[in-house]
């Protein structure tokens, strides 16, 4: 199983090269997160990957490349967790985790009966099912997250992107999503790419992690690899502590005090 | 029906999940406002024609049966020769202005676009003049208004293409130009040509006055294709009230949707237009009358506006020809009277609902 392969992928968006030269490779049932400071092109790169941007170089997914795919065909492929999704009015979560099946309804044909069964089953597994004839509009922010990720599942993809899934929560919700997400990972074999702010939580949850800076990618791999004082002040102007937890993984903690100046 | 109605086997919890459907209260509810209107239009007008000798009439035409209704030979001509078919381009030009309307709003996910918005009005408001102050054969206009309505919204689609804007803002802004501009020339033909103004405002304030079945038979086919067009993408419609780019990776063509629907709602309005001159706000009250009372899904709120559009501009040109008998009252005034208050309060409430 290959999984996803990002090789020499640019994106050129106003004349300005957003993402430029980035080559990765997410082995199948992987979960990689990309981190950055603002700007860095990681919304970019995912968008890339989704096919809603142009670009050059080359994104395939199992040797199938993605741009080639018609839009039902990539919908079955790449599922989407946009970073501040749409709440449309007025629309029960049963309906809005239905349109995740939009990919197999025919172009003018209704939702079948499987598909209908394919949602049921999520939203007891993201535990929606008390929500179903609840409009979107009246979710808490936790409660529309793990909605708009039943939507995404019920794609049925391979691949799930998610763009800066937690933004919007607070620390219990955003642990409570990204544990779902890697448990659906584990369980349907998803492959998994992210964006994600926050350092700690992005080496917690991630097999590997990338850095990327003005479009480019400065450091891969492990999170002790990427995850380093010196990387962060180098590339986000930030002084911090980098410790490890006792109970595994890294925590990194903002010191007082601004390293900008003495970044190198 | 538009949903599956057989509820999910294998999940763990009892209670059947209900996806959105076509509410049958609301169904049977808009049909039998429909009928009573249709009835009442009927039986009302300068003829007194008693409403049971109308409802004979009507079973008359059910194969195999044949009752004596009373009426006499001219009043059967004038129930259907002159009242039928103005109350069946009334209902054909309310469901398109209605429908038409619910699909702007989806495609351009805007509570105030109405079937005008990108040049119908405009252009077939000038196609109209132009052949009124030429003194082109009556039967011409409509086909003139015709052109004028489609050529006006292509030279939107043209403009907002050729600044270079892919997105429905673009196409809005393109439509505000062309309509000032076709507007303006309409305006100054109007000044060269002062002695045919009244005809002209006669026609560009909408009228069922004149319709004959021919009328009928003119713009059935573009409404009745117009109205499936649109009436089959309304599940597409409901993604794309998630943005075009969620709906993009949803797998759905958002731009190839928009153009689809804007096309059919556009050729069916400029049908209805052609016929029945401009009869505004049609097509924004009804869909939110609609959207509020039965959802917000365009599962329910196309087919319901549909019929409700029927009713509503039947009811509208009965009211139009009996309030000032034996004179008549254009039915775009009558409309824009309900129209206007009613936009207002949408506008009040809009931001809470939209």
């Amino acid at each position: 199983m290959t999984g996803l392969t990002i090789d020499q992928v640019g994106v050129t968006l106003l004349g300005r090269q957003v993402v430029d030269d980035v080559t990765l490779t997410v082995p199948a049932g992987h979960w990689v997160t990309v981190v950055g400071p603002n700007g860095a092109g990681k919304s970019t790169l995912l968008r890339a990957v989704a096919g809603a941007v142009a670009h050059e170089g080359r994104i395939e997914l199992e040797g199938v490349r993605l741009a080639g795919l018609r839009s039902r065909q990539r919908a079955r492929t790449v599922a989407v967790v946009p970073q501040e999704p749409a709440r449309p009015e007025g629309m029960a979560v049963v309906d809005y985790v239905l349109l995740g099946r939009t990919p197999y309804v025919p172009y003018l044909g209704i939702e079948s009966a499987a598909d209908l069964a394919v949602v049921g089953d999520l939203l007891d597994t993201l535990e929606l099912r008390e929500f179903a004839e609840r409009p979107v509009t009246s979710l808490s922010s936790g409660e529309f997250q793990r909605t708009v990720l039943a939507r995404a599942l019920a794609q049925e993809a391979p691949l799930l992107l998610l763009d800066e899934p937690t933004s919007a929560l607070d620390l219990g919700h955003a642990q409570q999503v990204l544990e779902l997400v890697d448990e659906m990972r584990s369980q349907r074999g998803l492959t998994v790419v992210s964006a994600l702010h926050d350092l700690t939580t992005a080496g917690q949850f991630a097999d590997s992690l990338v850095l990327l800076v003005a479009g480019a990618v400065v450091a891969e791999g492990p999170a002790p690899e990427v995850l380093t004082e010196e990387l962060i002040a180098a590339h986000y102007g930030a002084r911090v502590r980098v410790v490890d937890d006792p109970g595994g993984g890294l925590v990194v903690i903002p010191m007082r005090g601004h390293a900008r100046q003495d970044a190198p | 029906m538009t949903t599956p109605s057989s509820p999910p086997t294998q999940t763990e919890d009892t209670t059947p999940l209900r996806p959105v459907r076509l509410p049958w209260r609301w169904l049977v509810g808009s049909v039998g406002l429909l009928v009573t209107t249709v009835l009442i239009a009927m039986a009302v007008g300068p003829a007194g024609l008693p409403a049971s000798a109308i409802a004979i009439e009507i079973v008359n035409y059910v194969p195999g049966i044949d009752v004596d209704g009373g009426l006499s030979e001219l009043e059967s001509a004038v129930l259907w020769e002159l009242r039928a078919p103005r109350i069946v381009l009334a209902m054909l030009v309310g469901a398109m202005l209605a429908v038409a309307g619910a699909g702007y709003q989806g495609v351009f996910r805007n509570p105030l676009a109405d079937p005008y918005l990108l040049g119908v009005a405009a252009g077939a408001g000038l196609g109209a003049t132009l052949a009124i102050v030429n003194d082109v054969d009556q039967n011409l206009v409509p086909v003139i208004a015709f052109v004028g309505g489609t050529a006006g919204v292509a030279a939107t689609y043209a403009l907002g293409r050729g600044v270079g804007g892919r997105d429905t803002n673009t196409l809005i802004l393109a439509g505000v130009a062309v309509a000032a501009f076709l507007t303006a020339v309409q305006t100054y033909v109007n000044q060269r040509n002062t002695d045919s103004l009244r005809e002209v405002y006669g026609w560009i304030l909408g009228r069922f006055l004149t319709a004959g079945w021919h009328d009928v038979l003119i713009v059935l086919p573009y409404i009745v294709v117009a109205l499936a067009v649109i009436l089959a993408h309304r599940r597409l419609l409901d993604v794309l009230s998630v943005g075009q780019n969620e709906a993009g990776s949803l797998g759905v063509p958002a731009a190839r949707v928009r153009l689809v629907v804007v096309l059919a709602a556009t050729l069916g309005t400029a049908a209805a237009v052609a016929v029945s001159g401009l009869i505004g706000f049609v097509g924004i009250v009804v869909p939110h009358i609609v959207r509020m009372l039965a959802g917000a899904s365009y599962r329910v709120v196309l087919p319901l506006a549909a019929i409700v559009g029927a009713a509503f501009l039947v009811g509208a040109d009965l009211i139009a020809r009996t309030i000032v008998a034996p004179g008549e009252l254009p039915v775009g005034v009558v409309t824009a009277f309900i129209g206007a208050p009613f936009f207002t309060l949408v506008l009040r409430t809009s931001g809470s609902r939209w």
